[in-house]
C-alpha cells in the first residue's frame, strides 16, 4: 500500500484528506482474506500516516474507531498506537460501543467467508457513506449467533403488534390521499421506503403470514420502477433469508434520502404525532434521510425524474463539491507546414481557411480554462515522441473533421462480428480507429486491423540482437513480417472478458473478466503482461485514462478500483455503491471518474482525494453505459430502461431525457465536438440525437435556483435524430473517428 | 388500475417449488422417509436461493449483451455464491424434458442416454465451425440507410401494406426523416411559420415514384440484364430482384416493364423475351420484402397472357412454348395461393378464365394445353373436381386429332402435349382416388380414349409414390419456409421434378420454386422489348388485355380492329363478380382476349403493331387511374 500511494506524487498524500480511512479500512479487510497477510502490517501504517490531519469530523472518529478496532482484533499492536497517535485520540476511545461495531464488522468478515466481500463493504459504506451513520452505528447490540445480520438488522428488533402494520400503513395511505394535491405527489415518495422497511421488519421478527399479507396488499401501490426490487423482497420470506442477502443489506444500511418540501414535511410530521403513529415515525427516523428544503413543493413528474435508485435520491450536500470540469491544457506542438498533404491542398487554395484555424486551436489551448484543475493536479505521464506524433496526427485529422450537426448527420460504418457464436461480449476501438478488439464469452481477446497494415509481433530476442540499432526504421525492423495476419487471438483469462479497453497509445489492451482479474496485454508481442488482481468477483468494466498509465475497473463487489499500469495494487478504491458497479469511464481531464452501478446510480468519483463528488440519480434499471462530452461538461448514461439521461457535471444536476430506445443501451458517445451523441442499443438500433440543442434548450435560470430542481420537457422526439436499425445485430460500441465518422459494432445474432 | 395491481401482486406472489418434488429429490440421493415439515421448509429455502441464483445469473446475461438465459450465466452465478457450478449442461437451444407419471405422481426430467465412448471416439468430428469474422458496411451515409442486403429492407412488407391502402397515414422511417429535416430547413427561413410548415411537410403524401440516379442506374442494369443475351447476367440480375431488399420503390416500374413487354412480345412471337419476363415474375415473387399485391393488376394478366395465348413463338411446330405454359402455369397457381383472398377472388375468377376457354370447343390446342396446365397446376382438388370429370371428351377431341384425317401437323402437337399433360397431371390425382386393383377396362369404360394409357400411368405412379415413401422415411423433415405452402399441394402432379419428395400422409414437399424453362429451341438474340415493328408475318394472335373499367375496356378492341369485328371471337371473357370482389374503390377487371383471323393479310399486320401501344396506353390510363384513386395526391407519379 505505501508504495503504491508512491505512485501518485507526494503532494498528493499531503492533500489526502477524508476517504483515506476508508481505503485503508476495506484494504485491511481484503488482507483478512488470508490472501496478503503480510502486507497488512503494511496498510496499517500507511493508515497511520495518513493520519496527519486533525480535522475529523463525527463520521470519521466513528471510521477511525472501526479501524482501530479491527486493527486491535488482528493483533496490529503497533499499528494501533500508531493511528490513535496520529488520530489524536484518547487512549479509552475505544469504547465497548465502538468495540461492539467494530467488533461486529470484522466477527461478519471472518465468519462467512463466500459472503464477505459484499458484507464487508456494504458495512463500509454504511461507516462511510451516510454521514448519520456514526449516531446509527453504536445503538444496539445483543444476540452473539448471528453477529452480520445483528448489527445491521439490529434496529428491526424493536416490536410492534405485527397485526397493526396494515393499519398503520393504510392510514398514513388514507391521510396522504386525502392531502392536498400540491403535497401528495412529494409525501407519496414515503411510500416505497416505508413499505420495505415495515415489511423487513416484519420478516425479521418472524411475523411469516403477516408479513407476506402486508406484501400482497400494498406491493401493488409502489411505483413500477421499483418492480425489480420487489420481486426480490417477494423472495424474501424468512429471517435466515436476510442473512447475505445484498438487497436488504443496502436498503438497511443505506439511509433511503428522500427531498421533501418543508410544508410537506410539517403536514407529514403533524399527521403523525396526531395520530401517535410511533411504529411509522420510528421507520422515518432511523431508516428515512428527509432532506427539506424550502420552497413549493415538487410536483410528481420532477420527483419521478430524480427517483428510482436503490437508495432514494442524491443528497443536495453531496452534490456541492467543486468539480474541476474543463479539460486540461494540451502540450503545445508545432505542427511540421512542409507536408505533402498540405502542400496540395495548398495548391487547391485553401491556406487562407488553414491559417486562421490553426491559430485559434494555438491560442485556445494557450489560455487555461478557468474550470480546469491545474495541470499537476494528478502525475500524467509524459509525453513521448511517438505520442507528439500521434497527437500531430489527431490535429491534422481534426482539420478535416466534419461539422455534424441536425442538418448533418455522420455516416454509420457497422462492423458486424460474424459466427460469433462464443458470444461477443466487449468491444472498442482505438481513438484512431485503426483497431478493433472484442472480448468474448469463451475467455478469448481478439485484436483486428481495420487498416491495410496487418497486425506483426515483435521479432523473438534473438533476433532483435541482430538489428541495427542505430538504423532510422528501427521500429519497422523490429516487427518480424512472418507474424503478420489481420487478426490475433489472445489467451488468458478464464472466464468471459466483459471489459475491455485500448491504450491511447495502442501499445496496450486491457481486458477484464468475469475470472476477476484485469490483464494488460502488449499489442507488441500480443502477451499478457500483468493480471491486475484484487477484485474477487467478476469484472464488468475496465477503461484506460485518456492519458495512459492510469486504468479503472469496477466489478460485482460494489467497488471501482483506480489502477496504475505499474503497481500491481490499487492507488484508490471508490467504494459507495450499493450494487454491482456496471461501468467505468474516465473523464476527458483525467481527475475524475465516472462509474455506474445496478443500485441505479451513477458516481463520479475524484481520483486525488478518492471521494464520492457527484451522485446522480434518476436512471430505473442499472446503468449499462456512461460518456462524458469532449468538453468534459456533461455526462451521458444510458440503462436497461431504455433511456438516456444527461447531467450537467459542474451544476450536478440532471439536463435532460432522452426516450426512444426499447431496451438496454449498451453503448453512448458523443461527437469529437460533442454537437451529437450516438447511442448503441439492444433493440438493434442505432440512434443519433441532438445534444446541443437539448443543452441549449434548458434555461440557464435552472442552474442557479437552489433547490436544484429542473422541469424537464418531453422533447425526445424532436432531439431525436435519426434511427438506424440493423437487421439483427444488438449494437454494444460506438465510435466517432477523428473525422466524425461514426463505427458501431456488435455482433450477429440469426 | 385495480386489474393492473391485481397482476402485479400475482406476478409478485411467491412460487414455491411443491414438496413432492422435495420428495422425489431426496428420494433420489437416498433419503428415504423425509418428513413433510422439513420438505416445506427445504422447498421454501430451496425456492428461495433459486431465485437469488436466477437473479445473479440475469446480472451475467445482460453483461453478456444477450436476451436470453443460458446455463453458462448460471454456472457463473453459482461460482459466485460459492457453489460448484453444474458441468455438463451445454446451452442448447431446446432441452427435452421428458414427462413420466405413476403412482400418483408426476415428473419431469432430463433424459441422460448412456453415450458409448467408442462410438463418440469413432465418429468422424464435426465440420470446424466458422471462425469469428469482420465485415463493414454502411448502417448510414450522411442520415440516410442505404437499401443493401446488410441492412434491414427500408420498408416491411407491412408497412407497404398500409401505405397502400392507406396512403396518407404512413410515414416511413426515412421519409420522415427526411420531412422533418426538410421541415428543419425551410424553417430557418421562415421562423416564424416553423411548426406549420413542419405540419403541411409531413401531411404530404410522399411520391413514390421518384427515383434516385442510383435506382434509375439499377433499373436500367436490371432490365437491361433480365432480357439481355448473356445468361449468366441475367442469373445475377434476377437473383438480385429476389433478393434486395430495397426493390420496393421500383416496384411499380419492374411491373409496367413486365405487362408491357409480354403485351409487345405476345404480338411479335418472341419466346425467348416471354421466357425471360416471366422469370422477371418469379424472382419479384420470391423477393420476400415486396409486397406484390398492388400490382397484381399488371403481373396477372401477363402470366394469364403467357399461359393461354395461343402462339407464343414463331415456329409453333418446332419451339417448346409448351414449357413456358407450364412455367407460367405455375407462376399463376402460386400467386393464387400467396395472394388469393376473400376480397380479391383471385383463385376463383382464374378458374373460371381456364374453364371458360377451354370449355370452349373453338379454342385452339395451344390455348387449351393453357387452361389444362393452368388448372392442374392449382392443385389435386382442382384436377379432380374440373380435369377429372372431361377426361372422356378431352380424350375424344384427342382421338379426332390423333386418328382422324390429317388436317395440320400443328393440331396433331398440340393434341399429343394436351394428352400428354393429362396424363401427366391427371395420373397421380387417379392413383389417391381409386383403389390399387387398376383394369384396363374400367379405366377405358370411365375416361374413353385417354383410359388405358392413364391405367398405365397411374400404376406407375403408384410404384413411384411406394418408392419414393420409403426414401422419405427415413429423414425428418421440417417445413420452415412459409413459401412452401404455396407449392406443396401441386407437386405430386410433377414427378419429373427431381426435389420433390413424397411423404406418406400425403403431405407432399418439393422447392419452392417451379422449375425454370429450359431455353426456347432458337439461340436467342439481343430484342429490344419496347420496339413495335412487326417481325415476321404472324398469322395468329392472341392479345390479352386489361383495362380497369367496363366502360374502355370495349374501346380499345372495337375501335382499333374495326376490320376484324366479324371475325373476332372472344375466347375468354371474365366478368368477375363485380362489387364484392374488390374493394370498393377498385374499378372491375376484365379480361378480353381477342383473336385475329388467321387470314389477316398485311393491313392487318400493321394494325396489329398498332395495337398493342393504343391498348398499353389505354390500359395505362386505367392503371394510372387505379394509381390515383388509391392515392389522391400522388400526382407527381409517371407511368414511365
Amino acid at each position: 500500500m505505501a508504495a503504491v500511494q508512491g505512485g501518485m506524487s507526494d503532494a498528493d498524500i499531503e492533500t489526502d484528506i477524508k476517504t483515506e480511512p476508508s481505503t485503508d479500512g476495506f484494504g485491511n479487510n481484503n488482507a483478512n482474506d488470508g490472501r496478503v497477510l503480510s502486507a497488512s502490517p503494511g496498510s496499517g501504517s500507511s493508515t497511520g500516516s495518513n493520519k496527519q490531519t486533525a480535522a475529523v469530523t463525527p463520521e470519521d472518529q466513528q471510521t477511525l474507531l472501526a479501524v482501530l478496532q479491527f486493527l486491535k482484533k488482528n493483533k496490529l499492536i503497533e499499528s494501533v498506537e500508531i493511528l490513535r497517535r496520529e488520530a489524536g485520540l484518547p487512549e479509552n476511545s475505544l469504547d465497548p460501543k465502538a468495540t461492539e461495531s467494530a467488533g461486529a464488522g470484522s466477527g461478519g468478515a471472518a465468519g462467512i467467508v463466500d459472503l464477505e466481500g459484499g458484507d464487508v463493504s456494504s458495512l463500509l459504506s454504511r461507516v462511510t457513506g451516510s454521514s448519520s451513520a456514526g449516531a446509527q452505528a453504536p445503538t444496539k447490540a445483543v444476540a452473539e449467533d448471528q453477529p452480520d445480520v445483528r448489527v445491521v438488522l439490529s434496529a428491526y428488533s424493536q416490536q410492534g403488534d405485527p397485526t397493526l402494520y396494515e393499519v398503520y400503513y393504510s392510514d398514513l395511505k388514507k391521510f396522504i390521499e386525502t392531502v392536498l394535491d400540491c403535497h401528495r405527489a412529494e409525501l407519496s415518495q414515503v411510500f416505497y421506503p416505508l413499505f420495505v422497511h415495515m415489511y423487513l421488519e416484519l420478516v425479521y421478527n418472524n411475523h411469516e403470514s403477516e408479513a407476506k399479507a402486508f406484501f400482497e396488499k400494498f406491493s401493488g401501490d409502489q411505483e413500477c420502477y421499483y418492480e425489480e426490487d420487489l420481486r426480490v423482497l417477494s423472495g424474501l420470506t424468512k429471517k435466515e433469508h436476510m442473512r447475505g442477502n445484498e438487497t436488504l443489506l443496502d436498503f438497511r444500511t443505506s439511509k433511503f434520502v428522500l427531498r421533501i418540501s418543508r410544508d410537506s414535511y410539517q403536514l407529514l410530521k403533524r399527521h403523525l404525532q396526531e395520530r401517535q403513529n410511533n411504529q411509522i415515525w420510528n421507520i422515518i427516523q432511523e431508516h428515512l434521510y428527509i432532506d427539506i428544503f424550502d420552497g413549493m413543493p415538487r410536483s410528481k413528474s420532477q420527483i419521478d425524474a430524480m427517483s428510482g435508485s436503490l437508495a432514494g435520491e442524491a443528497k443536495r450536500e453531496a452534490n456541492k463539491t467543486k468539480v474541476y470540469y474543463g479539460l486540461l491544457k494540451e502540450p503545445e506542438i508545432e505542427l511540421p507546414l512542409d507536408d505533402e498533404d498540405e502542400e496540395a491542398e495548398n495548391e487547391e487554395g485553401k491556406p487562407k481557411k488553414k491559417k486562421p484555424k490553426k491559430d485559434s486551436m494555438g491560442s485556445k489551448s494557450k489560455k487555461q480554462d478557468p474550470n480546469a484543475p491545474s495541470q499537476n493536479r494528478i502525475p500524467l505521464p509524459e509525453l513521448k515522441d511517438s505520442d507528439k506524433l500521434d497527437k500531430i496526427m489527431y490535429m491534422k485529422e481534426a482539420t478535416k473533421r466534419i461539422r455534424l450537426g441536425s442538418d448533418n448527420l455522420p455516416s454509420v460504418c457497422f462492423y458486424t462480428f460474424l459466427n460469433a457464436y462464443q458470444g461477443l461480449t466487449a468491444v472498442d476501438f482505438t481513438d484512431d480507429s485503426s483497431l478493433i478488439a472484442g472480448g468474448f464469452a469463451d475467455s478469448t481477446v481478439r485484436v483486428w486491423s481495420v487498416t491495410p497494415k496487418k497486425l506483426r509481433k515483435v521479432k523473438s530476442a534473438a533476433d532483435l540482437n541482430l538489428i541495427d540499432k542505430e538504423s532510422d526504421d528501427v521500429l519497422e525492423r523490429i516487427m518480424d513480417e512472418k507474424t503478420a495476419s489481420e487478426s490475433k487471438i489472445m489467451y488468458g483469462h478464464s472466464g468471459p472478458v466483459y471489459g475491455i479497453s485500448f491504450s491511447p497509445d495502442r501499445n496496450y489492451l486491457l481486458s477484464s473478466s468475469e475470472d476477476g482479474t484485469v490483464r494488460l496485454w502488449s499489442l507488441l508481442t500480443f502477451t499478457c503482461l500483468v493480471a491486475y488482481k484484487g477484485h474477487n468477483y467478476p469484472v464488468w468494466d475496465t477503461q484506460f485514462s485518456p492519458y495512459g498509465y492510469y486504468f479503472v475497473s469496477g466489478g460485482h463487489d460494489r467497488v471501482a478500483r483506480l489502477w496504475a499500469t505499474d503497481h500491481y495494487q490499487p492507488l484508490r478504491i471508490f467504494s459507495g455503491h450499493l450494487a454491482d458497479i456496471t461501468c467505468t469511464r474516465f473523464h476527458p481531464n483525467s481527475n475524475y471518474v465516472a462509474t455506474g452501478s445496478s443500485d441505479r446510480t451513477i458516481r463520479v468519483w475524484d481520483v486525488l482525494s478518492g471521494n464520492c463528488v457527484r451522485i446522480f440519480t434518476g436512471h430505473k434499471g442499472p446503468i449499462h453505459s456512461l460518456a462524458f462530452s469532449p468538453n468534459g461538461k456533461f455526462l451521458a448514461s444510458g440503462a436497461t430502461d431504455g433511456r438516456v439521461l444527461l447531467w450537467d457535471i459542474g451544476h450536478g444536476l440532471m439536463m435532460g431525457e432522452l426516450k426512444g430506445h426499447t431496451d438496454t443501451i449498451y453503448s453512448l458517445r458523443f461527437s469529437r465536438d460533442g454537437e451529437i451523441l450516438a447511442s448503441g442499443s439492444m433493440d438493434n438500433t442505432v440512434r443519433l440525437w441532438d445534444v446541443m440543442k437539448a443543452f441549449d434548450d434548458l434555461e440557464t435560470d435552472d442552474f442557479t435556483a437552489a433547490t436544484g430542481h429542473i422541469h424537464l420537457q418531453d422533447n425526445s422526439q424532436e432531439l431525436l435524430l435519426g434511427t438506424y436499425t440493423t437487421k439483427s445485430t444488438p449494437v454494444i460500441h460506438l465510435h466517432f473517428t477523428r473525422r466524425n465518422l461514426l463505427l458501431a459494432a456488435g455482433a450477429f445474432n440469426p | 388500475m385495480s386489474a393492473m395491481a391485481e397482476e402485479r401482486r400475482q406476478k409478485h406472489c411467491s412460487v414455491v417449488l411443491p414438496t413432492e418434488s422435495m420428495k422425489a429429490m431426496a428420494e433420489s440421493v437416498g433419503v428415504g422417509q423425509l418428513q413433510e415439515d422439513s420438505c416445506v421448509a427445504l422447498s421454501e429455502e430451496v425456492s428461495y436461493r433459486i431465485k437469488e441464483i436466477a437473479q445473479d445469473a440475469l446480472k451475467f446475461m445482460h453483461h453478456g449483451k444477450r436476451r436470453k438465459l443460458t446455463t453458462s450465466d448460471i454456472d457463473n452465478a453459482l461460482k459466485l455464491k460459492n457453489v460448484e457450478p453444474l458441468y455438463g449442461f451445454q446451452s442448447q437451444e431446446f432441452i427435452p424434458f421428458r414427462f413420466a407419471s405413476g403412482g400418483g405422481r408426476e415428473l419431469h426430467f432430463y433424459e441422460e442416454k448412456e453415450v458409448d465412448l467408442s462410438d463418440i471416439i469413432n465418429t468422424p468430428l464435426p465440420r470446424v465451425p466458422l471462425d469469428v469474422s469482420l465485415k463493414a458496411h454502411w448502417l448510414s451515409i450522411e442520415g440516410m440507410q442505404p437499401a443493401i442486403p446488410e441492412n434491414p429492407p427500408p420498408a416491411t412488407k407491412e408497412q407497404q401494406k398500409v401505405e397502400s391502402t392507406e396512403p396518407l397515414k404512413v410515414v416511413k422511417p426515412g421519409q420522415e426523416e427526411e420531412g422533418t429535416i426538410q421541415g428543419k430547413g425551410q424553417g430557418t427561413t421562415t421562423p416564424d411559420g416553423k411548426g406549420k410548415e413542419k405540419g403541411l411537410i409531413r401531411l404530404k403524401p410522399r411520391s413514390t415514384h421518384e427515383l434516385s440516379v442510383e435506382q434509375q442506374l439499377y433499373y436500367k442494369e436490371i432490365t437491361e440484364a433480365c432480357v439481355g443475351s448473356c445468361e449468366a447476367k441475367r442469373a445475377e440480375a434476377l437473383q438480385s430482384i429476389a433478393t434486395d431488399p430495397g426493390l420496393y420503390q421500383m416496384l411499380p416500374r419492374f411491373s409496367t416493364f413486365i405487362s408491357e413487354g409480354v403485351r409487345v412480345n405476345v404480338v411479335q412471337n418472341n419466346l425467348a423475351l416471354l421466357i425471360y419476363l416471366m422469370r422477371m415474375v418469379k424472382a419479384l415473387m420470391d423477393n420476400p420484402t415486396l409486397y406484390l399485391e398492388k400490382y397484381l393488376h399488371e403481373l396477372i394478366p401477363a402470366v394469364v397472357t403467357c399461359i393461354v395465348s395461343k402462339q407464343l413463338c414463331l415456329r409453333p411446330d418446332v419451339d417448346n412454348h409448351w414449357a413456358l405454359r407450364d412455367f407460367a402455369a405455375r407462376l399463376m397457381a402460386q400467386s393464387c395461393k400467396t395472394f388469393s383472398t376473400t376480397t380479391n377472388n383471385i383463385q376463383s375468377r382464374i378458374t373460371k378464365t381456364f374453364t371458360k376457354s377451354w370449355l370452349d370447343d373453338k379454342t385452339q390446342w395451344t390455348t387449351r394445353y393453357g387452361c389444362i396446365a393452368g388448372l392442374a397446376e392449382l392443385g389435386p382438388d382442382v384436377i379432380k373436381t374440373l380435369i377429372i370429370p372431361r377426361l372422356a371428351i378431352e380424350g375424344a377431341r384427342i382421338k379426332a386429332v390423333m386418328e382422324g384425317p390429317v388436317i395440320s401437323n400443328i393440331d396433331k402437337i398440340g393434341a399429343e402435349h394436351v394428352q400428354s399433360l393429362l396424363l401427366k397431371h391427371c395420373a397421380s390425382v387417379i392413383a389417391k382416388l381409386r383403389s390399387p386393383p387398376d383394369n384396363v377396362e374400367q379405366y377405358r369404360t370411365e375416361y374413353g380414349y385417354l383410359g388405358p394409357m392413364l391405367c398405365s400411368h397411374v400404376m406407375k405412379a403408384r410404384t413411384q409414390a411406394a418408392l419414393q415413401a420409403q426414401q422419405v422415411n427415413r429423414t425428418t423433415l421440417t417445413i420452415t419456409q412459409p413459401r412452401l405452402r404455396a407449392t406443396a399441394a401441386q407437386a405430386n402432379r410433377r414427378p419429373r421434378t427431381p426435389s420433390i419428395i413424397k411423404v406418406p400422409s400425403s403431405l407432399t414437399l418439393m422447392s419452392p420454386r417451379p422449375g425454370t424453362p429450359s431455353q426456347p429451341s432458337p439461340p436467342a438474340t439481343k430484342y429490344i422489348v419496347m420496339a413495335t415493328s412487326a417481325g415476321a408475318a404472324s398469322t395468329q394472335q392472341v392479345i390479352l388485355v386489361i383495362t380497369l373499367s367496363s366502360s374502355q375496356s370495349a374501346s380499345p378492341v372495337t375501335s382499333t380492329v374495326p376490320s376484324a369485328t366479324s371475325t373476332l371471337q372472344p375466347l375468354v371473357k371474365l366478368e368477375p363478380g363485380s362489387g364484392p370482389g374488390l374493394t370498393a374503390s377498385r374499378p372491375l377487371q376484365k379480361y378480353i382476349v381477342v383473336s385475329l383471323p388467321s387470314s389477316a393479310s398485311s393491313s392487318l399486320e400493321t394494325k396489329s403493331s398498332v395495337l398493342p401501344t393504343s391498348i398499353s396506353s389505354s390500359s395505362l390510363d386505367g392503371g394510372m387511374k387505379l394509381e390515383r384513386s388509391e392515392s389522391p395526391g400522388a400526382s407527381t407519379q409517371s407511368p414511365h
